[in-house]
């Protein structure tokens, strides 16, 4: 990695970033902006992230630390972490390419031939290649080393055939990660999965969308009829498929890093619920008079300090001894959680008026907090179940053994 | 909002914490732990002497007074790791008492006192009072001013070994205003000092009973400084009882966690079952988040404002925290759980004094509330 930079570099670089995000962000494009990758619904939304998206990567704001060789920024991870924040400073919109820049791109940097360094990363940082990821079937959800898509090798060719679910942008998408069962017949069901990075504008593969408890789209079911990709495709080699799969958990969940820049989730901002809270109204009072109700905020309040200070903790290694991985292993875990019971607590607020919800003019702030209540389980579900993440930090960081 | 606290740490402090798990693990074993609560002084003075020995009264007191010249930073480390053995000394007391003399003690006052208990000497505050508010203010102690001497009278209780300490800082009110006499141990009678019997087995605490207790007036702190005092004690304790409540969690929690992976039922080890597996890793989040409060504490600690915030939410998230763990620990070691025998209970005891001392979470709370939203 580059060398690290000193505080002067640092700081000229900071005000560049300040400077940038204050002219180019643009907060309010006249539509409702997605709070995460998983809730991108519109035509209108895609091509205003898509935008965006290229537009920061254009200015270096983007992989600014991912080697430059392959489109990177080749700067020390410092400048990555700058920038990010200047970001969050200016409410700036999330990132698109959340599967590409988030999981798939560490895992083809880290992994990947030279060839796929160079096809995959460039156009994947600039929004032009969007992917998508092929983990969860119908049948198969936290139980993901069950997967039963088949990928049957045919001369230089895998012939692929069945259906995985809940795939978010699943029909923009370029590429696809998948895991897929190339042995039927393996000694245990992890031995038999192959990884892929399929392409998805292929025959044999088609999408339907699928209607969120939001009213709104964003994840489909994908269909593989005798769908046929080249070899070449897959990646880590032929058995290996849950050792790529669990490495790009690793990813997914936060328990490894390598900061591409931006955020896939919208950072919730805890002010915004203390003035929602101020201007409400209880018997005739201001709702934080409320006893009860101020209680609740104030240890909401600790929580919410408590998860942006460990992200600090875990970077200080003299502070975490004991159990080095316990952090970055409940990452995911406390934090949708709080995000799904504040966003609930937000309601509380809201008197005779949480009876409304998006599209209603009495609305409060045009429904956000309805909407981001319903859409703060895709965190609690997608990526793996806070049940399964519970199981994890117990398995990984407590030493318990496995449930199974 | 910019009066939360940030994390960072001190090279002492690091040094420190290693010193600090190696030396209270080591002296303190359970084994020692439980002895001592049958033993009427409640700890072992020769692991007193040690500790004076090491500099650790010293290290927040400055350097013109004998001191190290660091600050309650450097202090928690060594309360986090006597939480986690269950180490009982007056090292909390007598840490405070200083503090007390540094906010609110003249020059001579000081002078007298901080090098003794730099060297060694425990110390200890008498603060509260028998209407068992934690509004330090609400006392009922008083002192009458004549000729030079102050005569004092009421009774004020929880005093932590009070008995050990050569110097007893009381709270007490002069004409309605409340003040702060320094009193000699061997200014009282045998008689003066009740042992109670409090939930802490580990720890000593005593009545004292001010009636007729004589001190020079020169004994009072300032009165311009009454409110710094109070409210340096009170931030003070919250921090020491933050570090031991933290300390105590991670303990339980490892000592639950031993039992989750040893004991079987059903043929298969119970930590497998997520009926206790889930809750653990749930309790283990929260100790977490406490020890992430805790540093926040130590390192914003000073900082006008951000420092009380931290040390609020440190204590009312490690408060919660111990409470909760023990509470559970004691749950899933099932019948010998609600043994004395099982060391669940000294946790959950001590969780218990420590919130009766500086204030459970939801008084922590209360106040924070005010400092975050009004
Ligand atoms: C918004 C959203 C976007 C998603 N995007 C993608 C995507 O892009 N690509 C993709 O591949 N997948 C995606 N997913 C799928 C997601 O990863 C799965 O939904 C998830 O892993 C759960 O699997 P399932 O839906 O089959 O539920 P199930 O596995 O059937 O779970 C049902 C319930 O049982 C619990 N449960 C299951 N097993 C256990 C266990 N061992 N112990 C305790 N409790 C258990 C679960 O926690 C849950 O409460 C997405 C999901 C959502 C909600």
């Amino acid at each position: 990695m580059a060398d690290k930079p000193s505080a002067a570099e640092l700081k000229d670089y900071a005000e560049q970033a300040d400077a940038w995000f204050k002219e180019n962000t643009v907060r309010d494009p006249g539509f409702m902006l997605p709070l995460t990758f998983m809730e991108v619904s519109t035509d209108e939304q895609f091509d205003f992230l898509r935008d965006w998206q290229r537009k920061v990567y254009e200015a270096g704001y983007l992989g600014a630390s991912w080697p430059k060789e392959y489109g990177g920024g080749g700067l020390h991870s410092e400048f990555q972490r700058v920038a990010t924040r200047a970001m969050k400073k200016y409410d700036a919109p999330i990132m698109l390419n959340a599967i590409g820049n988030g999981w798939a791109g560490p895992l083809i940097l880290d992994l990947g031939t030279e060839e796929q360094k160079q096809k995959y990363i460039k156009p994947m940082l600039s929004a032009e290649d969007i992917w998508c990821q092929g983990f969860s079937e119908p049948e198969n959800g936290s139980d993901l080393g069950n997967a039963q898509l088949k990928a049957v090798k045919d001369g230089d060719e895998y012939v692929l055939n069945g259906s995985k679910i809940w795939t978010s942008l699943g029909d923009r998408a370029k590429y696809m990660i998948l895991l897929a069962r190339t042995d039927f017949d393996a000694p245990n069901k992890y031995a038999g999965l192959s990884f892929f990075l399929n392409p998805m504008k292929i025959d044999g593969i088609t999408t339907s969308r699928i209607k969120k408890l939001t009213g709104e789209y964003g994840f489909v079911q994908t269909f593989f009829t005798d769908a046929r990709i080249s070899a070449d495709c897959l990646f880590g080699g032929e058995g290996n498929g849950w050792s790529m799969a669990m490495k790009t958990l690793e990813y997914e969940r936060g328990a490894k890093v390598k900061p591409v820049g931006g955020f896939f989730v919208k950072e919730l901002d805890v002010m915004e619920i203390v003035e929602l809270a101020k201007n409400s109204v209880r018997n005739g009072k201001p709702l934080l008079d409320d006893p009860v109700m101020r209680d609740k905020m104030t240890q909401y309040m600790i929580d919410i300090q408590a998860l942006n200070l460990n992200n600090t903790r875990r970077r200080m290694p003299q502070l975490m001894q004991d159990r080095p991985m316990g952090l970055p292993l409940m990452n995911k875990l406390a934090r949708t959680e709080l995000i799904r019971e504040l966003t609930e607590f937000s309601l509380a607020f809201q008197g005779t008026k949480a009876g409304y919800y998006v599209g209603d003019e009495n609305a409060v702030d045009d429904g956000y907090w309805h909407r981001s209540y319903l859409n703060s389980f895709s965190a609690t579900i997608g990526g793996g179940t806070s049940e399964i993440q519970r199981n994890i930090v117990a398995e990984h960081a407590l030493g318990l053994p496995k449930t199974r | 909002m910019d009066n939360l606290g940030t994390i960072g740490t001190t090279e002492e402090q690091i040094e420190l914490m290693d010193v600090a798990t190696n030396f209270c693990r080591d002296k303190s074993p359970i084994d020692k732990v439980r002895a001592l609560i049958d033993d009427d002084l409640g700890y072992d003075p020769g692991i007193w002497r040690e500790i004076g020995e090491l500099g650790w009264l010293a290290i927040a007191i400055p350097e013109a007074h004998d001191g190290v010249g660091l600050s309650m930073a450097e202090v928690v480390p060594i309360a986090e790791q006597m939480g986690r053995n269950l180490m009982s000394t007056p090292f909390g007391s007598t840490t405070l008492a200083a503090q007390a003399l540094l906010a609110g003690g003249s020059e001579a006052q000081q002078a007298a006192w901080l090098p003794k208990i730099a060297a060694g000497a425990a110390a200890t505050l008498a603060l509260r009072e028998a209407n068992g508010d934690w509004d330090m203010a609400n006392i009922d102690a008083t002192g009458v001013e004549s000729g030079g001497k102050v005569t004092l009278s009421g009774k004020k209780l929880l005093v932590l070994w009070a008995d050990s300490a050569e110097l007893i800082i009381a709270s007490i009110k002069i004409d309605g205003a409340v003040r702060f006499a320094l009193i000699e141990r061997s200014a009282l009678g045998d008689d003066a000092l009740r042992r109670e019997t409090v939930i802490d087995e580990t720890a000593r605490s005593y009545e004292v009973n001010l009636d007729g207790v004589i001190v020079s007036a020169d004994a009072l702190f300032d009165a311009g400084r009454t409110r710094e005092t109070l409210e340096k004690i009170e931030l003070a304790a919250g921090l020491i009882h933050a570090a031991e409540m933290t300390g105590g969690a991670q303990s339980v929690i490892d000592y639950t966690l031993e039992y989750l992976k040893t004991r079987k039922q059903f043929g298969k080890i119970i930590g497998s079952y997520q009926a206790l597996k889930h809750p653990t890793v749930n309790n283990y989040v929260e100790y977490e988040k406490a020890r992430t409060h805790l540093y926040s504490a130590a390192h914003s600690w000073g900082e006008q404002g951000r420092g009380e915030v931290a040390v609020r939410m440190a204590a009312a998230q490690s408060h919660s925290s111990y409470s909760t763990s023990a509470d559970r620990a004691i749950q899933f070691h099932g019948g010998f759980g609600f043994t004395h025998d099982c060391d669940a209970q000294l946790h959950r005891r001590k969780a218990i004094l420590s919130g009766a001392l500086i204030g459970d979470a939801a008084y922590q709370r209360s106040k924070l509330a005010s400092l975050l939203f009004d």
